[in-house]
């Protein structure tokens, strides 16, 4: 869109117009325009921010030891003076990895039925429930899953595993108390559906229902419809919907704090207990002034988090923008 | 014959079976939101009392002696109303511009990328990064410390909120006003402050919400204290902590009042969220379409 400054159209073609008024009013646009022009940086300007003074922050311990100290590292004993981000890192892969692997089918499924071939009456009860289900608070869900997830796992997953799936490794049942991986997993799949549903759904809506009728006249179901024409349109949105949900889960903190144990351990099992990198920085923030190094080994994790949620979000939010503004020749 | 049969029941199947799986889904999403509620209204109600709304907590009252949790939820409502306000004062003038002068333009298209990224910053790392704001500038943890970190989070929120709704106005009544010889910004401030109006509503009691129940971010900034903030440089309580806090104590009475703590939370916020769709559907009459 090109800018037309009226202050010079003005004065150049018909000089009779600027009388003070006019040229008042076009002064005051323009103004305006530059005003709001620099609040409009105002959402680049605090990503840098961020990212540069957690950067600053946590530039001493980058210093101090190798990258590859830090990230492989296994021993955590800030006051020796040992910094080793490994138990915490693959905690935050476990947790957001079962999380995602429980919230996708689900969503995915009710995504398309949502958008395919649910009643307008359906879809418009299934909003105001989304909603609700993404406006309640992370520490009421992490109350949930201390009062029935914690327990549920505890009493019918651990033992039905323990019998069925006890040979493999990740099923196994190592320390039976029900905090773990799998109670912050599944609190973390009902934290993310809202936010994957809505975005998988919308995409869905993107694709013109001329395709669809093609295919249905030539006497295709509507399952082979979605599987062979729509699925395919638009597979590069729903993956990008996912690691949007992958994100969110990756950041979740007072939730997962609450019902994963918090024990810094290689997890060897979905049943073990994990302690993630938020839950780190949350848990320890009040001491880290005390001793040396440890503040700037928290903020590091944040960093760390900070960017690969940055990356991830980036990437999804593009594709998803390209398949909204897609033409449909 | 024989083989289309068999193909046609096949397929048949295949589509009353995942349409059922569908449902199944649908019903495990609504029923878990169904679940949430239950629990908490189960676990919290038995402990509700009017003291707890109403008084601060006394002497022992975290090791189950009287009081409240009136501290917590003054805080929260100071915080996040504080938040929302000020990130009001940014969100409305980036919307307006983004509907008046960028439009769908390409520098337009970066600011609503930027936005969504922020959208999606967690909000531990907002809390780190208010953190070593305090640091810097030597300020101790402190309701406005609160404030300014809960309305960088909320920024994004409303202001996103409210340009998914003006983007809907029709584009002839901007056309229309031009045409009369105002300027953008008569535009602006005449035309599109009038159809922003749902949106707006929609942004503030949206921004509350999430304001009010976030944790993590005013853990770092905002402290825990008894009483209740009279300075916005004192530190401030809040209901997540409140929550939170009690429910890691060992007395079995401070844990009933962690699960009627999180009743009131959860009462508040779907307040605000079913308070905001009934708004909005209000006001959305009044604009022209």
């Amino acid at each position: 869109m090109s800018e037309i400054d009226t202050s010079q159209l003005i004065s150049k073609t018909t000089g009779r117009l600027t009388r003070p008024v006019v040229a008042s009013r076009a002064r005051q646009n323009e103004f305006a325009r530059r005003t709001f022009f620099v609040f409009t940086l105002l959402p680049v300007f605090l990503i840098l921010t961020v990212t540069v003074a957690l950067l600053v922050r946590s530039w001493p311990i980058l210093q101090a030891y190798s990258l590859s100290d830090l990230i492989f590292g296994d021993v955590w004993k800030p006051t020796n003076g040992q910094f080793g981000f490994w138990p915490f890192i693959l905690g935050t892969f476990w947790v957001t990895a079962v999380g995602v692997i429980l919230a996708v089918p689900p969503c995915l499924l009710t995504s398309i039925y949502l958008a395919e071939y649910a009643h307008s009456r359906t879809r418009s009860i299934a909003k105001p429930v989304l909603d609700l289900l993404a406006a309640i608070p992370p520490v009421v869900y992490g109350v949930w899953g201390l009062l029935a997830i914690v327990p549920f796992v505890d009493e019918v997953l651990a033992p039905l595993s323990d019998r069925w799936l006890g040979p493999i490794s990740i099923f196994s049942v190592n320390q039976p108390t029900g905090f773990g991986i799998l109670a912050a997993g599944i609190v973390l799949a009902v934290m993310i559906a809202p936010l994957i549903i809505s975005v998988m759904y919308e995409i869905f809506s993107t694709v013109p229902n001329d395709l669809r009728h093609a295919s249905l006249a030539v006497g295709a179901t509507q399952w082979q419809t979605i599987r062979n024409i729509v699925l395919p349109q638009v597979a590069p949105g729903i993956l990008a919907a996912v690691v949007l949900g992958a994100s969110r889960a990756l950041g979740e903190t007072i939730a997962v704090l609450m019902v994963v144990g918090n024990i810094p351990q290689v997890p060897t099992s979905i049943f073990d207990s994990a302690y993630p990198l938020p839950a780190l920085i949350a848990n320890n923030y009040g001491e880290m002034m005390s001793i040396p190094l440890y503040d700037a080994a928290l903020l590091s994790a944040a960093l760390v988090l900070l960017v690969v949620i940055l990356i991830f979000n980036i990437l999804s939010i593009l594709v998803i923008q390209r398949m909204r503004s897609r033409k449909w020749a | 014959m024989g083989l289309m049969k068999k193909k046609w029941q096949r397929r048949h199947i295949v589509e009353a079976f995942i349409k059922f799986m569908m449902r199944v889904s649908l019903v495990i999403v609504a029923g878990a939101l169904g679940l949430i509620l239950w629990i908490v209204i189960v676990r919290g109600l038995p402990a509700l009392s009017w003291d707890m709304v109403t008084k601060i907590p006394e002497g022992g009252y975290y090791m189950g002696k009287g009081g409240g949790i009136l501290n917590a939820i003054l805080g929260s409502l100071y915080l996040a109303a504080g938040g929302t306000l000020l990130a009001m004062i940014f969100s409305v003038p980036i919307a307006m511009y983004l509907k008046t002068y960028l439009g769908e333009s390409k520098w337009g298209h970066y600011v609503r990328l930027s936005l969504d990224v922020l959208w999606g910053i967690p909000s531990i790392v907002y809390g780190a990064f208010g953190f070593t704001l305090m640091i810097a500038l030597g300020i101790r943890a402190s309701l406005l410390a609160g404030i300014i970190i809960l309305a960088l989070i909320e920024l994004p929120i409303m202001t996103r909120a409210m340009d998914e709704v003006i983007r809907r106005m029709p584009v002839d009544l901007e056309h229309a006003a031009l045409a009369l010889g105002s300027t953008k910004f008569e535009v602006a401030l005449r035309v599109v402050t009038r159809q922003m109006l749902p949106g707006i509503t929609t942004a503030i009691l949206l921004g509350f919400g999430r304001g009010i129940g976030d944790a993590a971010s005013v853990l770092f900034t905002a402290g825990y204290t008894d009483r209740i903030p009279t300075s916005l440089m004192r530190p401030t309580a809040s209901l997540p902590l409140a929550v939170f806090f009690q429910l890691g104590s060992p007395y079995p009475e401070v844990q009933q009042r962690g699960y009627a703590a999180a009743l009131i939370l959860t009462i508040i916020v779907l307040a605000v969220s079913l308070g905001s769709r009934w708004l909005s559907a209000r006001l959305n009459k009044y604009t022209i379409k």
